[in-house]
């Protein structure tokens, strides 16, 4: 046999072909392989940061779905800009449909309602997102759970962390009967001292920017779900 | 040829130390920053990397006659783009919490220059199985440098190590004592000042590198 030519044109432009061949097919095959078992972790990752917004914390992989259908009764969807609702649970809508889409969480703990609004916003170098999980008066806030694609680990990320998010805990939504606008806030310490406490909550120090972030979503994701927290409200 | 011939040893074991990738070549810097602010993402990325340069090693050397010398380049990333991608897709379906803590970066291990280092380097020109342990050698290396910076940063930057509590509450200013964490720790460029110290005392142990 002679020897083949490895540089012809010929050569090379079938080699590339059949490799990118056998690679195509192979990731295929790789990605639907492994697809149930990753989207089965994105749904549990979803559903213990939604009750880590009830302030149920660090349960087991395992023992999330049981859990979280315990606790959260009905995951309505809400049309934007109308109280209709529409088709399917709030619980399969992707972070990007919000534009369109409402989804809405209704909870029960320990025999009381809550209800949970899901936000998406901007930090510093990325997104972040949350759930802000709120009393039957539909204006203090129970919990609150937020997570960040690329903040900076130490500083803006500590958002993830229990202290920062439980110290929104109790706080109120609105100034008083001034339900004009969204109150609750997220301010360098001593910035917020002419508010009412009950409205402010310490920012991260060292990350003005990603506290600014959390502090533009929640004023106006929950701004956005005033009209379906009112037709909860109690 | 024996499996491990004195040749072949030193394909693997040269790599960990007189040859090593990060502090002799200074290659691969980019992600040894990004990751190492804990332990655990720089291990699972080590050995991410040291899974891939094997694997694209020994694939490379496998079809190494066969490939036209002027798209060399090409069916190297090809490979090097599966093997990460195959990877990424275990990591999240296997280790989810940590392939989103490592979120992009496992994506740029393609661009990790370590591996066109060693595939242009090394396996154009060898045999499959040393090819395959200078793959290993030369991941490990790679990881090892990953774990010391992991180690020192994690310890100083939020005195846990692999989210063990190491430095006690009460030693915290916080709580009345003398001890604060080390925030600079935590930000990227405490890592390549710490590679720095790592290559320092390398090269003061190992006077003959030059």
């Amino acid at each position: 046999m002679a020897k083949l030519n490895t540089n012809g044109n010929v050569y090379t432009v079938v080699y590339a072909t059949v490799i990118v061949i056998i690679v195509a097919f192979l990731l295929a095959f790789v990605a639907s392989a492994l697809k149930d078992t990753q989207d089965a972790n994105v749904a549990i990752d979803k559903k213990q940061q939604i009750l880590s917004s009830l302030n149920i914390r660090g349960v087991e992989k395992s023992a999330t779905d049981a859990k979280y259908a315990e606790v959260i009764k009905e995951a309505p969807i809400y049309k934007t800009g109308s109280t209709e609702t529409l088709e399917g649970n709030g619980f399969d809508v992707a972070n990007k449909e919000f534009k369109e889409k409402r989804p809405f969480y209704v909870a029960e703990v320990d025999g009381q309602t809550k209800y949970i609004v899901p936000m998406t916003g901007a930090g510093l170098w990325g997104g972040i997102w949350g759930y802000v999980a709120l009393d039957d008066d539909c204006e203090t806030v129970y919990g609150t759970y937020f997570s960040h694609e690329s903040e900076t680990a130490g500083l803006g990320a500590r958002i993830t962390e229990e202290w920062f998010q439980t110290s929104f805990n109790g706080k109120k939504l609105y100034a008083g009967d001034d339900r004009s606008a969204i109150a609750l806030s997220v301010l360098k310490k001593g910035k917020g001292d002419k508010m009412a406490p009950e409205n402010v909550v310490d920012a991260v120090t060292g990350a003005t920017l990603t506290s600014n972030g959390v502090n533009e979503m929640i004023q106006k994701s929950l701004k956005d779900y005033q009209d379906i927290l009112d037709t909860y409200k109690k | 040829m024996a499996l491990f011939s004195k040749q072949n040893r030193e394909a693997l074991v040269n790599p960990l130390n007189l040859d090593n990738p990060i502090a002799v070549q200074v290659l691969g810097i980019c992600s040894a920053l990004a990751v190492t602010s804990q332990l655990k993402p720089a291990i699972v990325m080590g050995l991410s990397v040291t899974v891939i340069t094997a694997f694209s090693n020994l694939i490379i050397s496998l079809i190494r006659k066969t490939i036209p010398n002027r798209i060399r380049i090409i069916i190297q990333l090809v490979v090097v783009a599966a093997l990460v991608t195959i990877v990424s897709n275990i990591l999240k379906a296997y280790v989810y919490d940590v392939s989103v803590q490592l979120s992009v970066y496992v994506g740029l291990i393609i661009t990790n220059c370590i591996l066109m280092g060693r595939l242009e380097a090394y396996a154009m020109q060898n045999a499959p199985w040393p090819s395959f342990l200078d793959g290993i050698g030369n991941g490990l290396g790679y990881a090892i440098i990953l774990v010391i910076v992991g180690f020192v940063r994690e310890l100083l930057g939020f005195g846990t190590i692999f989210g063990l509590q190491i430095v006690p509450d009460s030693w915290l200013m916080d709580n009345g004592g003398l001890y604060l964490h080390n925030g600079m720790m935590t930000m990227p460029a405490m890592a390549l000042i710490l590679v720095a110290c790592v290559i320092w005392a390398h090269r003061a142990y190992n006077k003959d590198i030059e």
